[in-house]
């Protein structure tokens, strides 16, 4: 409900944080709540926190789901 | 923007509208209360109503944290700042709030309160750490999504033993706000809703099985969907599916975020720090049980409301404000006797025009063109 | 004349020295601060009289003059500065007219304390935009308040333009039917200004798009006289200056959204803040209405320009009693573009 967008992590830094990435904009948040975030992973941010990781898979079965004529649930 | 670009392809919304479409029965009418202030702000912006069916009615619900702070609670904080002489930092989304006496915590900042906007929850600690001889309280507010950083911070301040820190807390909880909403009286004045469309990162945080039991006890129900239109697309026709099929289950379009059980981490600090009040003053929606949080007393000394003896005094809604009904879904903003004329986002007077995820601000900012042309 | 030989004066000390109550006084202090700052920088025939008023022939054609003031802050980021933006921002809207600008003029308000190097290398900047487009700063004032009165640095310029005979642009003249198009991408100037913002700090690689626009400007009146409007979308982005063309013509506007160029950071840093780009102010790109039949050789000729490469056309100015300015989103929905609300502020929610 809040706006969050996802992010790149690009860079571990201590204090659990991290160096994101959005779209070439860079910034650091904390990763406490994501702390086995990886180098690459991507991460939904709100308010300077990841608070959740994104699932590539799922978001590509999302998209397919998208296309989909037939059998829309999940 | 990698999954946020793909997910406003106009050739994909074409293809599930025209799925929609297809589905809805041409006999009945389908009312989808998207909860979020978020899904309502996207909707308004990307003009998705134009490619849904006539049939599909997108109702706007009370999820804008902002929308439904009680005026008093701005007060309160405005107190602190302008009273108390504490260095208030706050989220920019309430520093144009309308609050008591014609004022805002903008206007107070303007007549020399230490009024300081921050991005981050962290933002206002380190603000602390580095004026020890300044009081410094956070003004806390936000759904599930937000109260995380909240309940982290406030570790971090016992952790620390910061003496000169406290947190104003106004978090509230979604499924207390959700039932609220269909607990309401019925009759003409609310109509029944088919389904909800769930918020997408409070369900990050909470999972989605909160959701479980209103689908079960009140038999709607519930998709939780991504914040991007084809998103909201997409759990629009899965909802519409599911009243067609009878069923009313609790399903999950953002699976690339949400999963069941949420962000445990997230929850046990939340579980840590807060509790919930017996009650709690909702801006439209009254007093709602259950539905915030207050600060656990093993953090009383971080607690602003006890550090400062605030007293909370509430505000009767200005006159002729339709706030209440366009919350619960009744009203639509046109149907407020204010609404563009007296009430317009340079001057709001309800809360669902202050935030721009309120209804009434996100159609007067994107869509007062429709009224136009239903009355041209 | 007589060779008098001059006393030694101490020179004033960029390094270390800050402004103070005397540099506004009108007294030694002052002289001094103008001769060894502004006039060495801004250096030119009338400055050199040392006259509190310059004097110049009327050149043939209309006159137009306009004024404004920068207090932005930063007062350094990335892509220019203050000084810079100052000089770009005035002779932008004498451009906007048609004009070719002629003169300027400076006016500054400092605040004691601000450190005398931070305001040289304001002025040699502004200098160095004076010389680069060819407008010369013919006069100018300094005055001083107490320190926290002001932002360290206030510009107010004034610049001064003749417009061609048979250029009549205004924003009253869009009329139904004509062709919409900007220079650019639209948003870089506003998010270089707010990734400097304290307690927002992110870094991005977008600079200010400041720029003179004078030359691209005559190049696009040549291609089509006949202009019927022009303005640069400074603050409140190009939201602004659509409502402002709507509300002066009494027409309404419909606009494409995937034709605005954005760049892809400027959006990525909009997403982040929750701002909207059609709101984000720009200091470099205009806005451009024509009739349908000029509109393609108006876009070649602003693509033809370093400052119009990525020049487009966005859309069309309709019949609208309402004044809307509407835009087809990216989804193929509709929505209106309005004037930004209050202060552009970030958002949580």
């Amino acid at each position: 409900m809040c706006l969050a967008i996802p992010a790149c992590i690009v860079e571990r830094l201590e204090g659990e944080e991290a160096m994101i990435d959005a779209g070439g904009v860079r910034k650091r948040i904390s990763i406490a709540l994501v702390p086995e975030a990886a180098v690459g992973d991507y991460a939904i941010v709100h308010a300077g926190y990841a608070i959740s990781l994104l699932d590539a898979g799922e978001a590509e079965k999302t998209l397919a789901l998208f296309a989909a004529v037939e059998g829309a649930g999940a | 923007m990698r999954y946020v670009d793909e997910f406003r392809d106009g050739t994909l919304a074409r293809g599930i509208a025209d799925r929609v479409a297809h589905e809805v029965r041409p006999d009945r009418s389908y009312r989808f209360m998207e909860f979020c202030g978020g899904h309502t702000h996207a909707i308004a912006r990307y003009g998705v109503v134009d490619l849904l069916p006539a049939q599909v009615r997108m109702i706007h619900g009370p999820g804008c944290p902002v929308c439904v702070l009680p005026v008093g609670r701005i007060d309160n904080a405005i107190a602190l700042a302008l009273q108390h002489r504490v260095t208030l930092c706050t989220y920019a989304d309430t520093l144009r709030v309308p609050a008591s006496g014609k004022t805002s915590l903008l206007r107070a900042k303007a007549a020399g309160a230490d009024v300081r906007m921050v991005y981050a929850a962290s933002d206002a600690l380190r603000i602390a750490r580095e004026h020890p001889q300044r009081e410094v309280v956070f003004f806390a507010i936000g759904f599930e999504t937000t109260t995380p950083a909240t309940a982290l911070v406030l570790l971090e301040a016992e952790r620390a033993g910061l003496g000169n820190f406290s947190v104003f807390c106004n978090h509230v909880l979604t499924p207390a706000a959700i039932a609220a909403i269909l607990e309401a009286p019925r009759g003409a004045a609310a109509p029944a809703l088919d389904g909800f469309v769930g918020p997408a990162h409070v369900s990050c945080v909470i999972g989605s099985a909160p959701y479980e039991p209103f689908a079960a006890k009140y038999s709607k129900p519930v998709v939780i969907a991504g914040f991007e239109p084809l998103d909201v697309m997409q759990a629009v026709r899965m909802l519409v599916r599911q009243v067609n099929e009878g069923r009313h289950e609790v399903e999950n379009e953002y699976t690339r975020a949400v999963t069941r059980g949420g962000n445990a981490r997230a929850i046990a600090a939340m579980a840590e720090t807060f509790e919930p009040r017996p009650t709690f003053e909702w801006r439209g929606l009254g007093e709602v049980a259950g539905s915030a949080l207050r600060i656990r007393d093993r953090f009383r000394r971080f607690d602003a409301e006890a550090r400062y003896g605030i007293v909370y005094r509430p505000v009767p809604e200005p006159k002729g404000c339709e706030c209440g009904a366009i919350l619960r879904g009744a009203k639509s903003p046109s149907d407020c006797r204010l609404f563009g004329t007296v009430c317009t986002p340079e001057n709001p007077v309800g809360s669902c025009m202050v935030s721009s995820e309120g209804s009434c601000a996100a159609w007067y900012g994107y869509g007062r063109f429709r009224d136009a042309a239903r009355t041209a | 004349m007589n060779a008098r030989e001059k006393a030694y004066v101490r020179p004033v000390d960029f390094r270390d020295g800050r402004v103070d109550m005397s540099h506004g006084a009108g007294g030694r202090a002052m002289a001094q601060l103008v001769d060894e700052l502004f006039l060495a920088a801004l250096d030119n025939p009338w400055l050199r009289k040392l006259n509190d008023q310059a004097c110049f022939a009327p050149p043939a054609g209309r006159l137009v003059i306009t004024t404004d003031s920068h207090v932005v802050t930063p007062l350094v980021f990335a892509g220019g500065d203050i000084g810079s933006l100052s000089v770009h921002g005035t002779i932008n809207d004498v451009a906007m007219a048609g004009a070719r600008p002629l003169y300027l003029t400076a006016g500054f308000i400092l605040e004691e304390g601000f450190p005398l190097g931070e305001l040289r290398r304001i002025v040699e900047s502004m200098a160095a935009a004076s010389r680069e487009a060819g407008v010369p700063v013919v006069a100018g004032d300094t005055k001083v308040v107490e320190k926290g009165k002001g932002d360290g640095v206030f510009i107010t310029t004034t610049g001064v333009g003749v417009v061609p005979d048979g250029v009549e642009i205004s924003a009253e003249r869009a009329r139904p039917g004509d062709a919409v198009l900007v220079s650019g991408t639209l948003g870089d100037h506003g998010v270089a200004i707010l990734s400097k913002r304290a307690n927002l700090d992110f870094e991005t690689p977008i600079r200010s798009d400041t720029a003179a626009l004078h030359g691209l400007v005559a190049a696009m009146v040549e291609a089509a006289p006949a202009i019927r409007c022009l303005r640069d979308p400074t603050r409140g982005g190009l939201a602004a200056t659509l409502n402002e063309f709507a509300q002066a013509s009494g027409a309404g506007f419909r606009i494409r959204e995937r034709a605005l160029p954005i760049k892809p950071e400027v959006h990525a840093a909009c997403e982040f803040l929750g701002l909207d780009p059609l709101n984000v102010a720009n200091e470099g790109k205009l806005v451009a209405v024509c009739a349908p039949d000029d509109a393609a050789k108006l876009l070649a000729a602003m693509r033809a320009h370093p400052l119009g490469r990525d020049a487009a056309l966005i859309g069309e100015v309709v019949e609208d009693p309402q004044r809307f300015v509407q835009m087809e989103t990216r989804l193929g929905g509709w929505r209106i573009v309005d004037w930004l609300t209050g202060e552009q502020l970030p958002r949580i929610c």
